[in-house]
């Protein structure tokens, strides 16, 4: 029995399952095996406020959930915002410390960081970098390419001409039609520009991956599931696990949505991501009270 | 936006504005950048009046980003930035701060009202 015919046996344990033709693994014809990953974002530890009453209860609970999967991920990943931003540079290599230390609590221990701008921007990376290693770097799993952008360490969002040069070499180095999964913290395509939702050059990327017939995007920073596609690339942004924010473009400024006691934790959640097969599948789960 | 994007905007709107401005000068209008607002932060504009925009920012390196006319530009503390531009058509004109400057960066925004 497949995973995924255990995940309808089972109930979704809480999930909503979606599928999307990947997209590639099978054009290649090239033996692949299938496996999930977990995407867990903006998970701003350290922030205080009305809209999260629960505030350092929230990943632990994502963490527990993740920890009591059926079958565990392969790996995990955060796309970025760990932390909340702060202008100290003790206190935020304090509040790294402490999340390290939180998602430590994962059972598994193969973990993808990648950093948000409240993470890096006000230091260009220095204390993620001390922390959690390299911002942007690539890595293959199971016959799918994987690629984690960093379009947040420089404060005005750009991957800049350095990434740019990096990732046309990587990119270079792959079958046009195996699977790419690419990881980043914000969309790189132009969402909501006056929400500052964009990448200021992530046309260039983009124009990087449109060669590569199968590439799906997962990203954060805008703490809801959105679907789009810019030609063949489809893109797929995370919930967060702090605070929801309003529908794009629908307010007048991206500030977080007020909690709701008769719904505690509305708008926040997590993902699977099945990959390896044929689709990319995908199981989005809130976060229960429990 | 790349500068030149900015110089040849910059250039456009004068060069547009040219047959007007020997009759008279383009109103000039000071903004502020401080974390997190601008100041002003709702500034009335006519539809098809140039005007030049002074733009300094107080603390950090912010950014000045209307999105409807893809323009932009750093804002060096210690620098005044001018900025030409011809607004063409009535209604709002957002503006932002596109250099995330801290933890109320998000709200740190404005319009200009074109009537």
């Amino acid at each position: 029995m497949q995973r995924r015919d255990f995940l309808h046996l089972a109930g979704l344990g809480g999930g909503a399952i979606f599928s999307a033709s990947l997209a590639g693994c099978a054009a290649t014809g090239l033996p692949q095996d299938e496996f999930y990953f977990v995407q867990l974002s903006d998970t701003h530890w350290g922030f205080q406020g009305a809209p999260n009453p629960d505030a350092r209860g929230t990943l632990p609970k994502a963490i527990a959930a993740v920890n009591a999967l059926p079958k565990p991920p392969d790996f995990i990943v955060f796309t970025g915002d760990l932390t909340h931003t702060t202008d100290d540079p003790v206190e935020r290599r304090r509040r790294m410390a402490e999340f390290k230390q939180i998602v430590g609590e994962l059972k598994v221990k193969t973990v993808r960081f990648m950093p948000g701008e409240h993470d890096a921007s006000l230091d260009r990376g220095a204390a993620f970098k001390e922390l959690f290693g390299d911002t942007y770097y690539r890595f293959d799993h199971k016959g799918v390419h994987f690629i984690a952008l960093d379009n947040v360490s420089d404060r005005g969002t750009s991957l800049g001409a350095e990434q740019l040069a990096w990732m046309q070499a990587e990119l270079a180095k792959l079958d046009p039609d195996a699977p790419l999964v690419v990881l980043a913290h914000r969309p790189l395509f132009p969402l909501v520009p006056k929400w500052d939702w964009h990448t200021r050059d992530g046309e260039q990327a983009l124009a990087l991956l449109m060669p590569h017939r199968n590439v799906t995007v997962f990203y954060g920073h805008i703490h809801q599931e959105h679907h789009q596609m810019t030609g063949h690339i489809a893109h797929h942004s995370a919930r967060s696990l702090m605070f929801p924010l309003p529908a794009p473009g629908t307010a007048d400024k991206p500030v977080a949505l007020p909690w709701d006691p008769a719904a505690p934790y509305r708008g926040l959640g997590w993902r699977e991501v099945e990959a390896g097969g044929k689709d990319i599948e995908r199981i989005e789960h809130g976060v229960n009270a429990a | 936006m790349k500068r030149r994007h900015v110089l040849l905007f910059g250039a456009a709107a004068t060069g547009a504005a040219l047959t007007s401005a020997r009759a008279q000068a383009p109103r000039e209008i000071e903004i502020t950048a401080q974390r997190f607002r601008f100041t002003p932060n709702v500034i009335p504009l006519k539809a098809g009046e140039p005007v030049v925009l002074l733009i300094r920012s107080l603390d950090f390196p912010h950014g000045f980003f209307v999105p409807d006319l893809n323009l932009r530009t750093d804002l060096m503390p210690g620098r005044v930035v001018r900025l030409a531009l011809t607004p063409r058509a009535p209604g709002p004109l957002a503006f932002l701060c596109d250099n995330f400057c801290g933890d109320e960066h998000e709200g740190m925004d404005g319009h200009f009202e074109v009537s």
